[in-house]
C-alpha cells in the first residue's frame, strides 16, 4: 500500500475528493521506447495519471499515440524490442514494473485483466467457449475449481454480460460477433480481477451491438463496483461510458479530467479541435474545424509541445519549451502555455 | 493555419435537379450451394428489390448495419457485381442520355462506362498495387484509355494531387504506397478515383479505417471536391453521424430492403421506421450528458436466406402487429417531404399508429 501522502499527490490529477481510499491504479512519469532499426521510437512520454477505485478512465487518440502502448506495459505484454525507460505503475499500491516474469504472470487475469482489440476473433474453433474460458480458470484459480464450480462461475458470468448459459457448451462458430465479444468479456472477468482494461472492446461492431455491450460494461462498473481502463479512437464511445477521460497526443497525455469537464470546457487545443470536429448526430449541425496536417513521427518527435506543428494556438515558447501537465480546475490537467487561448465554445454552428 | 471554419457541403453545386442516377427494382441474390453437384435452392437475397435516384450534384447516403446489402448495391452500380433483377440507369457524360448498366457489354463501352463512373474503396492499404508509384496509380485509368501522352499523363496527376491536398504534388510521383500514411493513401485513392473526370462517384466507407483527425479532412476534401467539380456521389457508411456531413439524402437499408429515406435533416429529426429509430437511439454521441433512450428493438440480425414474404424487419420490431404479418413487405410511400417510409404503422401523413414508442429528441 502506499503512503497516504503519494495517493494525495496522485489525485491531483483526477481528484475525486469523495475518495479516501487510495486509488486503485497510479501510473508515474512512465516512459516507454520501442527500439528499432532507425532508432528509438518515443511511444510513451513521461505519463502519469490514477484511476480511483471503481471508476473508469478512458484513453483516446489516434492510431501511435501511445495508449495501447500504455495497456500493455500495464499488463506487462510488451513486444520484445520495447524499453521501459523509467516509472511507476502501483496497481494497489504494488510496483507491477519490479515484479519478476513469474509474480507478474500470476497477476495477469487475477489482479488485471485485458479484452484485446478484435479479441472476439480469437475463440479457438476446435473448442467449446466453456472450455476455453475453464482453462484461464484452471491456470490461475488457486486451487483449481472443479467442474461444478467452475460451470456455476461460468453460467453466472454469462448472465452478467447477456449471453443465455446454455451457450456454454457451444462452439465460437455457434456465436454472433456480438456475443463472442461478451464472452471476452465474461473470461476477463473469470478471476474476479481488481482492474480491467478494455482495448477498443466494441470497434467492428455494429452500432446496435455496440450499445448493448457498452450497457454491459457499465453494469460491471456499476454492479461489481469494477475499475476499468477504456482505450479508444472513439470519443463518442469514451463520452458514453467512462468517468474519466485522459486524451492523447504523440506519446504523451495533453489533457485528464472528470470527462463531463473535459468535453463541456475542452482546454487543451487538440481537445479542443477533436471535438469540435467530431460530427455528431445530435444538436445543431456545426461546421467540421480544420485540424491540419498529421501526427508526428516519433522516431524524431517535435522539440517543445508535441502538437505545436498543428496547433493553431502555438508561440515560440512551445517551439522551445515542453509544457508541463498542470491542473487548471479541481480534477482537470492539460499540457498547454497558451490553453487561454482556446476558445470556450465549440466550433461554430452552421446556418 | 487559421481556424476559420468550413461551410459543408448540404447544398452542393447542383444541377438543375436532373436525375443523374435512377435504380428501379435491383436486386441481388447471391446462391447458396450445399454440394457440388446440388443445384442451389437457397439464396441470400443481399439486395431486394430497392429503387431510388440520386440527382445531379447530390449525394445519397447509404447507411445500414454490415450485412444489410450496401456495399453490394455500390459494387452493382459501378459493374463489379451484376444485378440478378432491375435496371440501373446512369447518365451518360458524353451524350446526356440515361443508359442502363445491364446494356454495358462491350470493351469499348465498358471503357466509356469507367470514364464516367468511378468508385473509391474502403481501405486504403489494400487497394492499391503496392509495387507501383504513386504516379502509376493515379494515371492508370488513363494508361487504361490510351488517353494524353506521358507528359500530359504527368501534368493531369500533379494537377489532381494538388487538388486533393497532397501538395508540393512533385515528390509524391514517384513514391511508393508504403511511404504514404493512411490519409494520404486516401487522396491517392480519391485522385485516381477523379482522374477521368467522373461525374458519378460511389465511396464505400472512405473514413471508417481512418483516424478522427485525419477523417476530417478527408471529409472535408470530399465535400470540396463535389463542390468544386459537381460530382454526384453515392456515400456507403454504417455511421449516421458521418452521413449527416456528408449526404444531403439518407436511405437506411435492412436485409436487402430500403426501408426509410429522406433529406437529411428531415431524418433525424423526424424519423419514422422503428429501424431508423432503433439505429438512432444507438449512435453514440459525443457528449456526456446526453440522455440516452432505450434501443427498442429486438434480437440480433439474421441473415436474408430465403426470407418470408411479410415485413423484412418484423422479427426484430418491438411494434409488429397482425397486419405487419399477414401482409407482404410494406411498400416504401411517400409520407410527404420527400420521406418514403415501408411501415404499415406510419400513417399517410408519417403519424405513427403502432404501440407507445420512447420519444427521440436529437436536436435539443
Amino acid at each position: 500500500m502506499t503512503a497516504t501522502g503519494e495517493t494525495v499527490a496522485g489525485e491531483r490529477f483526477v481528484g475525486v475528493a469523495t475518495h479516501r481510499e487510495p486509488p486503485i491504479l497510479e501510473v508515474r512519469n512512465l516512459v516507454m521506447n520501442y527500439e528499432t532499426r532507425a532508432g528509438m521510437v518515443s511511444a510513451v512520454e513521461d505519463v502519469s495519471f490514477t484511476l480511483p477505485r471503481g471508476k473508469s478512465l478512458g484513453l483516446v487518440g489516434e492510431s501511435g499515440c501511445g495508449k495501447t502502448s500504455i495497456a500493455l506495459t500495464l499488463m506487462r505484454l510488451l513486444a520484445s524490442n520495447a524499453r521501459i525507460l523509467g516509472g511507476e505503475v502501483l496497481l494497489d499500491g504494488e510496483n507491477l514494473l519490479e515484479l519478476d516474469p513469474e509474480e507478474m504472470r500470476q497477476r495477469r487475469w487475477d489482479d488485471l485483466s485485458m479484452v484485446f482489440q478484435g479479441a472476439m476473433n480469437s475463440w479457438n474453433p476446435v473448442y467449446t467457449v466453456g472450455e476455453q474460458i475453464r482453462e484461464t480458470m484452471d491456470i490461475h484459480w488457486d486451487p483449481k475449481p472443479t467442474t461444478a464450480q467452475a460451470r456455476a462461475k461460468i453460467e453466472e458470468l454469462f448472465k452478467l454480460v447477456g449471453i443465455n448459459p446454455e451457450m456454454i457448451d457451444r462452439y465460437p462458430h455457434e456465436f454472433s460477433g456480438g456475443m463472442k465479444q461478451r464472452a471476452v468479456i465474461a473470461m476477463a472477468l473469470a478471476c474476479d480481477p481488481k482492474l480491467i482494461i478494455a482495448d477498443e472492446p466494441t470497434t467492428a461492431l455494429d452500432v446496435i451491438v455496440q450499445e448493448q455491450i457498452l450497457e454491459e460494461l457499465r453494469k460491471i462498473q456499476h454492479d461489481l463496483g469494477m475499475s476499468i481502463i477504456y482505450i479508444s479512437h472513439d470519443i463518442a464511445v469514451i463520452a458514453e461510458i467512462t468517468d474519466l477521460i485522459g486524451v492523447m497526443y504523440a506519446g504523451k497525455l495533453v489533457e485528464i479530467g472528470p470527462t463531463s469537464d473535459v468535453f463541456a470546457n475542452p482546454k487543451h487545443p487538440y481537445t479542443w479541435l477533436i471535438l469540435s470536429s467530431t460530427p455528431s448526430i445530435t444538436g445543431p449541425r456545426r461546421a467540421l474545424a480544420p485540424l491540419e496536417g498529421e501526427p508526428p513521427n516519433l522516431l524524431d518527435p517535435p522539440s517543445g509541445c508535441r502538437f505545436h506543428p498543428r496547433c493553431p494556438f502555438a508561440t515560440q515558447q512551445c517551439v522551445d519549451v515542453e509544457p508541463p501537465l498542470e491542473e487548471i480546475a479541481p480534477g482537470h490537467a492539460i499540457a498547454c502555455w497558451n490553453y487561454e487561448r482556446v476558445p470556450s465554445t465549440l466550433a461554430r454552428v452552421e446556418t | 493555419m487559421s481556424i476559420d471554419t468550413y461551410e459543408t457541403g448540404a447544398e452542393t453545386a447542383a444541377g438543375d435537379g436532373r436525375v443523374r442516377v435512377k435504380v428501379e427494382n435491383l436486386h441481388k441474390l447471391f446462391p447458396i450451394s450445399r454440394g457440388l453437384f446440388r443445384k442451389p435452392t437457397e439464396y441470400v437475397h443481399a439486395v431486394d428489390g430497392i429503387d431510388f435516384e440520386i440527382d445531379e450534384g447530390e449525394s445519397l447516403g447509404l447507411v445500414g448495419e454490415s450485412g444489410c446489402g450496401k456495399t453490394t448495391t455500390g459494387r452493382m452500380l459501378v459493374k463489379l457485381e451484376g444485378a440478378t433483377e432491375g435496371q440501373i440507369l446512369i447518365r451518360d457524360a458524353e451524350s446526356d442520355e440515361m443508359v442502363a448498366v445491364t446494356s454495358i457489354n462491350s470493351r469499348e463501352d465498358q471503357k466509356e462506362f469507367r470514364k464516367n463512373v468511378q468508385m473509391i474503396f474502403q481501405d486504403p492499404y489494400e487497394s492499391m498495387n503496392p509495387r507501383r508509384t504513386i504516379f502509376d496509380i493515379i494515371a492508370e485509368p488513363l494508361a487504361v484509355q490510351n488517353m494524353g501522352t506521358t507528359e500530359e499523363r504527368e501534368k493531369r496527376v500533379v494537377e489532381l494531387l494538388r487538388l486533393v491536398g497532397l501538395t508540393p504534388p512533385e515528390p509524391f510521383l514517384f513514391r511508393y504506397p508504403h511511404e504514404l500514411s493512411g490519409g494520404q493513401r486516401q487522396r491517392v485513392a480519391i485522385a485516381r478515383a477523379l482522374v477521368m473526370d467522373p461525374t458519378f462517384v460511389v465511396a464505400d466507407e472512405p473514413t471508417s479505417m481512418l483516424d478522427v483527425s485525419i477523417r476530417i479532412s478527408i471529409m472535408r476534401l470530399m465535400l470540396e471536391l463535389a463542390e468544386k467539380l459537381g460530382v454526384t456521389y453515392l456515400y456507403i457508411t454504417h455511421d449516421l453521424a458521418v452521413a449527416r456531413y456528408m449526404c444531403d439524402k439518407i436511405a437506411v437499408m435492412y436485409l436487402g430492403k430500403i426501408v426509410e429515406m429522406a433529406p437529411t435533416e428531415e431524418l433525424l429529426t423526424n424519423p419514422m421506421h422503428p429501424y431508423t429509430r432503433a439505429l438512432l437511439s444507438a449512435v453514440p454521441v459525443p457528449d456526456p450528458s446526453y440522455k440516452r433512450p432505450p434501443v427498442q428493438i429486438e434480437g440480433g440480425v439474421s441473415r436474408a436466406i430465403n426470407p418470408a414474404p411479410e415485413c423484412r424487419f418484423i422479427a426484430r420490431c418491438p411494434f409488429a402487429i397482425e397486419v405487419c404479418r399477414t401482409n407482404p413487405h410494406p411498400p416504401l410511400d411517400d409520407r410527404g417531404n420527400e420521406h418514403v417510409v415501408a411501415c404499415y404503422l406510419v400513417g399517410p401523413d408519417g403519424e405513427w399508429t403502432g404501440a407507445p414508442r420512447v420519444e427521440l429528441d436529437l436536436h435539443s
